[in-house]
């Protein structure tokens, strides 16, 4: 069950906020006494080695998974397991995946259409409009009309940006946007989500794309075994990292690219 | 071997014989829209949150595949005028076919279901769609279309169980054609002639299902 009694200092302009939010999958425990506050307009990279909570820590924001202590707020939203608190922060947040969850049967322009229709109640002609719009500003609106299998990675995880922009959300989360993509594909993804910072979106990635950090983030996050080891702005977090598991990961990262 | 092929009593039965192939095609789809509900609830139901629901769902199906098809047919029959539902025989066998199709069809369906990707799934949820939803109008359509081969070959077997449905004297071809053979005593040339029919009907059935594939389920995929 959730404590109420940790959520006293939160930030007046804070778009989330996590006090103490602990998660076990059965006996393992996944998330350790995650706090963590994120400011309207502010841009957050999630980094870390494999198995460390990432995606699972983002994934408890919209609730796709649940947790078992502290507490979550979404845009001054509880977010409880009851189904009315949790359909009114999806609303607000916006989920981009790793393999992009096109879904196949519908048009680029379906995929687009669907959620602001069935889920907000949105009409059919505002809905398209609102559509072609959104694949106008991830420069695929020539696409609409053809299906997420005609399409090349790169396409379809900007029409996934599109998707949920869309749904006109508060905050955007990325779990590994571009960790599924072609060398080739990458930048075109990264600068779609580099305009969208511009533009003054919420945002949590979990991105191993240092560039982008840099370049993005206003924090850089390092988890580590469920736990959150170092956060810094990206010129403290990449020259001076602090702990030593960080400077490991960031050697490996690097060696890497 | 000196049979004399005689088929006089089938070109005269001929009119009664096309009739009753349509009989046995309203029986087929009859019965298949009725599977079609009954698979497409039971999959529902079988993976709801009440564990009663799933054993009730679970106990339908391993009842109905594991029973002969004739006896089912009887058992529905005689049993529904002592719960006070009086049904002609074509109506009756409409519901035995459709309840046995159906049991076939949940366990068909299911699988394709199993086979979405949960991120579909996610994908859905985290746009604000309701689980009811996202069943509804992300999982069902690539689902039916992973498993409609095998759906097909389901439902082309459900026409040909038709011709059980004689044993009730359901309005359909093969009941027809007894009536024709034991009048005339031309076995040979009547169940000759209908098993061309079937032939024929079997082919139809999957021609139909085939255009159907072609208009909701060819969209392309990688
Ligand atoms: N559904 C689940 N059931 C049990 N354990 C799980 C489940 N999902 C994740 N885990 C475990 O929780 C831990 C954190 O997983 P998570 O997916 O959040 O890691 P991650 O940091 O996103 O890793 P990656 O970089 O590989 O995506 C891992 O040890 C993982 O095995
Ligand atoms: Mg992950």
């Amino acid at each position: 069950m959730n404590e109420a009694a940790t959520s006293a200092a939160a930030p007046a302009n804070a778009m989330i906020d996590m006090f103490h939010v602990e998660k076990w999958y059965g006996d393992f425990q996944a998330l350790t006494d995650i706090n963590l506050s994120v400011r309207k307009g502010e841009k957050i990279v999630l980094c870390g080695p494999s198995g460390s909570g990432k995606s699972t820590l983002i994934r408890c924001i919209n609730h796709l998974e649940g947790y078992q202590k502290g507490e979550i707020r979404v845009g001054g939203t509880r977010l409880g397991d009851d189904a009315r608190t949790i359909d009114a922060v999806r609303r607000e947040v916006g989920m981009v995946f790793q393999h992009f969850n096109l879904f196949p049967h519908m048009t680029v322009l379906q995929n687009c259409m669907l959620a602001p229709m069935r889920s907000l109640g949105v009409g059919k002609a505002q809905a398209e409009a609102t559509a072609r719009e959104l694949l106008q500003r991830v420069r695929i609106a020539e696409q609409a009309e053809k299906y997420p299998a005609q399409l090349s990675g790169g396409q379809q995880q900007r029409v996934a940006i599109a998707r949920a922009l869309c749904m006109k959300p508060k905050v955007m989360l990325f779990d590994e946007p571009t960790s599924a993509l072609d060398p080739e594909m990458v930048k075109e993804v990264l600068d779609t989500m580099i305009a969208l910072a511009e533009e003054g979106m919420t945002m949590i990635c979990v991105t191993h794309e240092m560039g982008f950090a840099r370049q993005v983030a206003d924090r850089v996050i390092f988890m580590a075994g469920g736990a959150i080891v170092e956060e810094a702005p990206p010129e403290a977090f990449f020259s001076a990292p602090r702990h030593e598991r960080t400077r490991k990961f960031l050697g490996e990262i690097l060696q890497k690219h | 071997m000196n049979y004399k092929l005689d088929f006089t009593p089938v070109i005269e039965g001929m009119p009664q014989l096309l009739l009753a192939c349509l009989g046995t095609f309203g029986l087929a789809l009859g019965g298949m829209a009725l599977a079609i509900v009954i698979g497409i609830g039971g999959v529902i139901l079988r993976d709801s949150r009440v564990a009663a629901l799933r054993w009730l769902v679970k106990g339908f199906v391993e009842l109905v595949r594991n029973t002969p098809f004739l006896v089912q047919i009887f058992f529905i029959y005689f049993a529904l005028p002592l719960a006070g539902v009086r049904l002609d025989p074509t109506p009756t066998a409409i519901i035995a076919l459709g309840i046995n199709g159906g049991a076939y069809a949940i366990e068909i369906i299911r699988g394709g279901v199993q086979s979405i990707g949960k991120g579909q799934i996610e994908a859905g949820l985290a746009l604000g769609l309701h689980k009811a939803q996202v069943f509804r109008l992300i999982v069902l359509k690539p689902a039916l279309r992973a498993i409609f081969p095998s759906l097909t070959s389901q439902f082309v077997l459900l026409t040909l169980t038709t011709s059980v449905c004689s044993a009730i004297s359901a309005y359909e071809l093969t009941s027809v054609a007894q009536r024709i053979e034991s009048d005339s005593f031309r076995s040979f040339e009547v169940y000759g002639t209908i098993t061309l029919f079937y032939l024929i009907i079997s082919w139809v059935m999957m021609r139909f299902f085939a255009a159907i594939s072609q208009r909701y389920f060819s969209y392309p995929v990688k």
